[in-house]
């Protein structure tokens, strides 16, 4: 026995109390990513009624010229990374900064970013990339004010032709166990695209015209987007959470049995010892 | 019968239901939604929603957004809508009070038209609270 028991013991004491820490963490964490999920399915209904409203313009009126809609040779390119502001959740942050590395590969000068949490800001600064604008201290708790935000200031940027597209990166929803990091064209945009076989339906008035009902309409729509992105981030932040104290509490009820075990083997080992010990001491008296 | 009458906002589903009438503020003044309204989209300002339904009127306060008529129902999207009771009118004056602030602050550009609008948006919180609310 290397391990004396005493020390084995005070081994045992410090990873219960790490355990009781990851333990309340992920309790914690999956409260949040209740009331994160319910904050989803509210926010649901608005994005698709937002979206509806567009197909329903754009069918009537056909692939228009819009500002927002037209495609450009992209030779500058802003991305819009979200992550969290904290760790302790699994390869969540590292997943998401290594996608949008893996986009951007050597093209370093022609992409500026805006960030999403303070994982996302600090890696992007120490590397010298060009940061637009950063949101920190908002990831568990997005607000539709939140998204208004950087979606205006992407939305003045490609208006402006300082950039040629758009892209957000953030982490997909799929279940509590499962996320997936993603990225999405928000300008051009992809999905917003008439639908040239779908027949005609009853035409539809504009006030005050098909122009600028676009207008107001297109950046809506990426405002919602955009927000839909803070929100199934903010949940799967919680569920990586989640998932990765799970794991730690797992992995720390494994280590203390087996501590437990070579604690029992050492008692046992000096108590044999003692015994042998005491019984050559009375034989040696005889 | 009345139409079927949506207000969605992105933190809920506002108001569902079957009305008789519904007066929305749009760009150039107040209008009407009537049952069997041709199809039609056009933004709203910020301003009230009054809805009537069973010679009952309800009114709540609503900060800009755009209303699309079809033939199934009628839908109202805005960035936030609040009934009289839901108001918190002291944070709604302080609003007021920062963006009248801002506002003489000899601002420029998109500050100044932030400003008028946060001005807009709390005075018509509190118009509708002050007047609705029992």
């Amino acid at each position: 026995m290397t391990e004396s028991t005493r020390d084995i013991k005070r081994h045992i004491k410090g990873i219960n109390s790490i355990k009781q820490i990851t333990k309340a963490m992920e309790l914690v964490a999956s409260a949040r990513l209740k009331r994160a999920r319910d904050r989803m399915e509210k926010a649901r209904p608005y994005y698709n009624t937002v979206y509806d409203s567009i197909m329903e313009v754009l069918n009537q009126v056909g692939n228009i010229d819009h500002p927002y809609l037209k495609v450009r040779d992209v030779k500058k390119s802003l991305y819009i990374v979200v992550t969290a502001d904290r760790g302790l959740a699994g390869g969540f942050n590292s997943n998401i900064n290594r996608l949008v590395e893996s986009e951007i590969k050597d093209n370093k000068e022609n992409v500026s970013l805006i960030t999403v949490g303070t994982k996302a800001r600090d890696y992007f600064r120490k590397r010298e990339y060009n940061i637009l604008s950063d949101l920190v201290g908002m990831t568990e708790n997005p607000t539709f004010g939140h998204a208004r935000s950087i979606a205006n200031i992407a939305l003045e940027a490609y208006r402006q032709e300082e950039v040629d597209e758009v892209k957000i990166v953030y982490t997909e929803f799929v279940s509590t166990i499962t996320q997936k990091p993603k990225v999405i064209k928000l300008l051009p945009s992809d999905s917003l695209k008439a639908d040239e076989k779908r027949e005609k339906r009853a035409i539809v008035e504009f006030e005050p015209s098909s122009d600028e009902v676009l207008d107001y309409l297109i950046p809506k729509y990426i405002q919602s987007v955009v927000y839909g992105a803070l929100i199934e981030s903010s949940c799967s932040q919680q569920g990586a959470r989640m998932t990765a104290m799970k794991n730690a509490t797992d992995n720390a009820e494994e280590m203390i049995d087996d501590l437990q075990l070579t604690y029992n083997k050492a008692r046992q080992a000096a108590i044999t010892t003692e015994i042998t010990e005491i019984v050559t001491g009375a034989e040696a008296l005889k | 019968m009345g139409f079927k009458l949506e207000v969605v906002t992105p933190d809920r589903a506002f108001f569902s239901d079957e009305v008789d009438m519904v007066i929305l503020r749009g760009i150039d003044g107040d209008f009407a939604v009537l049952k069997d309204r041709a199809p039609f989209i056009t933004p709203l300002s910020i301003g009230q929603i009054r809805i009537k339904k069973d010679n009952k009127e309800m009114v709540a306060a609503m900060s800009g957004g755009y209303v699309s008529v079809t033939k199934e129902k009628t839908t109202v999207v805005t960035d936030s809508a609040e009934w009289p009771e839901e108001i918190d009118v002291e944070r709604a004056e302080e609003a007021k009070k920062r963006a009248e602030k801002r506002l003489n602050g000899n601002k420029e550009g998109i500050d100044l038209l932030r400003a008028e609008l946060a001005f807009r948006r709390a005075a018509n919180r509190l118009e509708v609270a002050k007047k609705y609310k029992d």
